[in-house]
């Protein structure tokens, strides 16, 4: 029987053989996924897909070509700005040849990924979706990704992203915005069937939210097997609930931000996008660990490789759930998914405590202004001398500077320089910068305080509701919607915490709705530990790309026979 | 009338590209003047470039606003959650280097081993200046 692999470790996987032809091979794959694995995402002993490639089940080169494959059929979603197909093989060739002299270099040796476009990677063009660096080919791999290349992983491509990661939608870069794949899942399309609205298959497509969005999309999709993307506000977390992924935040100085082009230096970090927790924790072993190019990164001896631990009960275990999270503006499913979470954990001996998080409200103020501020100050180096977008004024220095930057920034950019600006002028620095800096040692010292009255782990939303319609979306200012979408994720970047986003269940539409665990400063693995054990409880469903499918068999008229016999 | 002047004298020495729509409300909230829009606009040498532009910092500003009813009496600002740590510093040796070409190779203007600047402490235009600039 063929089978299917889909993550990296167990969870979901299963090991393909090998079959005649790639595209009877893919859509077999496809097809027994579909079927094996109607509702839920648990399935028969798993097999890890690296294991296959140990074993030889499946080649690098064979898995890579899948993966560019699906790539191009799933180019409509607009995931990738740039797919580094030949890299990519090379790569394939090279772990090939050492799986075959029996020297892999670990779990992700062979494994597609992919990496967010803010993320520096030398010879391969970075543009952050932003005119500013269209054509800007960086000179150096950022150290996130110099690590998974070092451990083997076969790089996809460079995914889409809202420009310069300022966004919660992934809509607004300069190579168009990002569509969820979710629109055209079978679990989706079948809720909307019921609905008598009968509108265009594809007008009412739905965000990926962001600013990872082509990370998330491209994980969702099943065009590779983790992705990087960053998180500076819940840039990871929110397209990860919204696609229905894992979205791991790392704490700040764990992962090195060297290359990682900079939005707002205090509170960014590289995020992991994957489909289970296993595979972000192999990723996070990966690239956790200190970084003499980034002296934000903190030198204390780190336990790796990030092997976690099955929890068997979570008796000893204290979740928290903040009381100022419940807010009106959160929808019924959530609000309702949150409290069966809450219940599940009780009805399993752990200890669910409400707790105080007194200067939430505040939280999504004192973001926006210290987010502004920062970007004020970094988006300053781009004055086209060195790198990047430059002009055609020759007239002054400040004149060629000024509408080189008009030239390369969006209205969104432009917007928060001038915002972080204006809160850095003289007569505004203290009543706004220095004040909402103080403002965040309130919301990190709320943290301090919830973790201290025992709390191992605290349990939140992440976002308001399901992914919505683009259409619907773009009818608020970048600004207003950040603020909105942002508002259960960001204050963890303010106090440097860990968090991760795990898909739950489907909303009524059939939509991913994920919840989001908090967990104390470098205490990562215990975090994903407990976040691990929580999603072997929910079994959430895999997504059933439809449009996928109806491609396959329309190529494979021939092959009619063999799929109809692996149809369940 | 006297708003659209300012915008065209602002536009005119930097290529002109944009003809401007709209006329920036010298009153708006009253935060937000010709001179605070002239002062930012040279700062971040970034312009605003519209109306809506002006209107959103408006109410960015009072959104930011809110932040004024937390009491934080005695409470030291924040810089970095790392603030408890020494950063770790590298030895001061030379252990990379020798890529000018490398780094030259990405910018648009570039002479032997220069980067080409055009000249400066030349200022932006002030409100009053209108003689258009000669400009490639």
């Amino acid at each position: 029987m063929l089978k299917g692999s889909v993550t990296i470790k167990d969870g979901c996987g299963h090991v393909p053989s090998l079959a005649t032809g790639d595209l009877f091979f893919l859509l077999a794959w496809l097809l027994w996924w579909q079927a094996g694995h109607e509702d839920h995402a648990g399935p028969d002993p798993p097999r890890k897909v690296s294991a296959a490639l140990k074993q030889g089940q499946i080649t690098p080169t064979e898995l890579c070509q899948k993966c560019l494959s699906l790539i191009k059929k799933t180019k409509f979603l607009n995931a990738y700005i740039t797919v580094s197909e030949e890299v990519a093989l090379k790569q394939a060739e090279e772990s090939e040849k050492r799986y075959k002299n029996g020297q892999s270099l670990g779990d992700l040796d062979g494994i597609p990924v992919a990496v967010k476009d803010n993320f520096s990677t030398s010879g391969i063009e970075t543009t952050c979706a932003s005119n500013m660096l269209k054509g800007y080919i960086p000179p150096y791999n950022a150290t996130v990704v110099q690590k998974l290349l070092d451990q083997g992983a076969l790089l996809m491509g460079k995914t889409n992203l809202d420009e310069f990661a300022m966004g919660s939608g992934s809509t607004d870069g300069i190579f168009g915005p990002v569509k969820n794949p979710w629109s055209y899942s079978k679990q989706y399309r079948e809720k909307r069937k019921q609905n008598p609205h009968n509108k265009n298959e594809d007008s009412d497509w739905l965000i990926t939210g962001g600013s990872s969005g082509g990370s998330a999309a491209a994980v969702s999709a099943f065009t590779c097997y983790a992705a990087l993307g960053s998180d500076t506000g819940g840039s990871t977390r929110n397209p990860a609930a919204h696609c229905g992924l894992v979205g791991f935040k790392p704490s700040y100085g764990l992962v090195s931000r060297h290359g990682l082009i900079p939005l707002v230096n205090s509170m960014d970090v590289p995020g992991i996008l994957t489909r289970c927790v296993d595979d972000a924790a192999v990723v996070l072993g990966a690239l956790a660990g200190p970084d003499p190019k980034d002296s934000t990164t903190v030198h204390d001896p780190i336990n790796k490789p990030f092997m976690l631990p099955s929890l068997a009960d979570v008796s000893k275990l204290c979740i928290g759930i903040p009381k100022e999270y419940l807010i009106p503006e959160l929808s019924s499913e959530v609000r309702s998914l949150w409290s069966k979470a809450a219940d599940l954990f009780e009805s399993e001996g752990a200890k669910v405590l409400e707790v105080s998080l007194p200067h939430t409200s505040y939280s999504i103020v004192c973001y926006h202004v210290l987010c502004t501020t920062e970007v004020a100050s970094n988006m300053a180096r781009f004055d086209g001398l060195q790198y990047g977008h430059r002009c055609d004024i020759n007239v002054s220095t400040e004149a060629m500077y000024a509408a080189t930057r008009r030239e390369g920034f969006n209205d969104v950019v432009r917007g928060r320089i001038l915002s972080g600006n204006f809160f850095l002028l003289k007569e505004n620095y203290e009543n706004y910068f220095v004040k909402a800096q103080k403002v965040r040692r309130l919301i990190a010292n709320d943290f301090v305080n919830a973790f201290n009255s025992g709390v191992d782990v605290l349990l939140t939303p992440t976002t308001l509701s399901e992914a919505v319609p683009y259409l619907e979306f773009i009818k608020e200012d970048n600004r207003t919607r950040s603020a909105q979408d942002d508002i259960f994720t960001q204050a963890v970047n303010m106090a440097g915490l860990p968090a991760v986003s795990i898909p739950v269940a489907l909303s009524n539409q059939g939509l991913p709705i994920g919840l989001q665990f908090i967990g104390r400063a470098f205490c990562d693995q215990q975090l994903l530990t407990v976040a691990k054990w929580f999603e072997k409880q929910v079994q959430f469903p895999v997504i059933q790309l439809q449009e996928l499918m109806d491609d396959c068999s329309a190529v494979l008229e021939n092959e009619k026979s063999a799929s109809v016999s692996l149809k369940q | 009338m006297w708003s659209r002047l300012v915008w065209l004298g602002l536009r005119a020495p930097l290529g002109g590209r944009q003809g401007f729509t709209s006329k920036a409300d010298p009153q708006g909230s009253g935060r937000i003047t010709a001179q605070v829009i002239e002062h930012l606009e040279r700062l971040a040498l970034v312009d605003f470039g519209s109306c809506e532009a002006v209107a959103r910092l408006e109410k960015a500003i009072a959104f930011a606003d809110q932040l004024r009813a937390v009491d934080t009496d005695g409470v030291e600002p924040m810089e970095s959650v790392l603030e408890d740590r020494c950063l770790y510093l590298r030895s001061d040796n030379v252990v990379e280097g020798n890529c000018a070409d490398e780094l030259l190779q990405n910018s648009h203007r570039v002479v032997e081993e220069y980067f080409v600047a055009p000249p400066g402490n030349i200022s932006l235009p002030k409100l009053d200046e209108q003689e258009p600039f000669p400009h490639s």
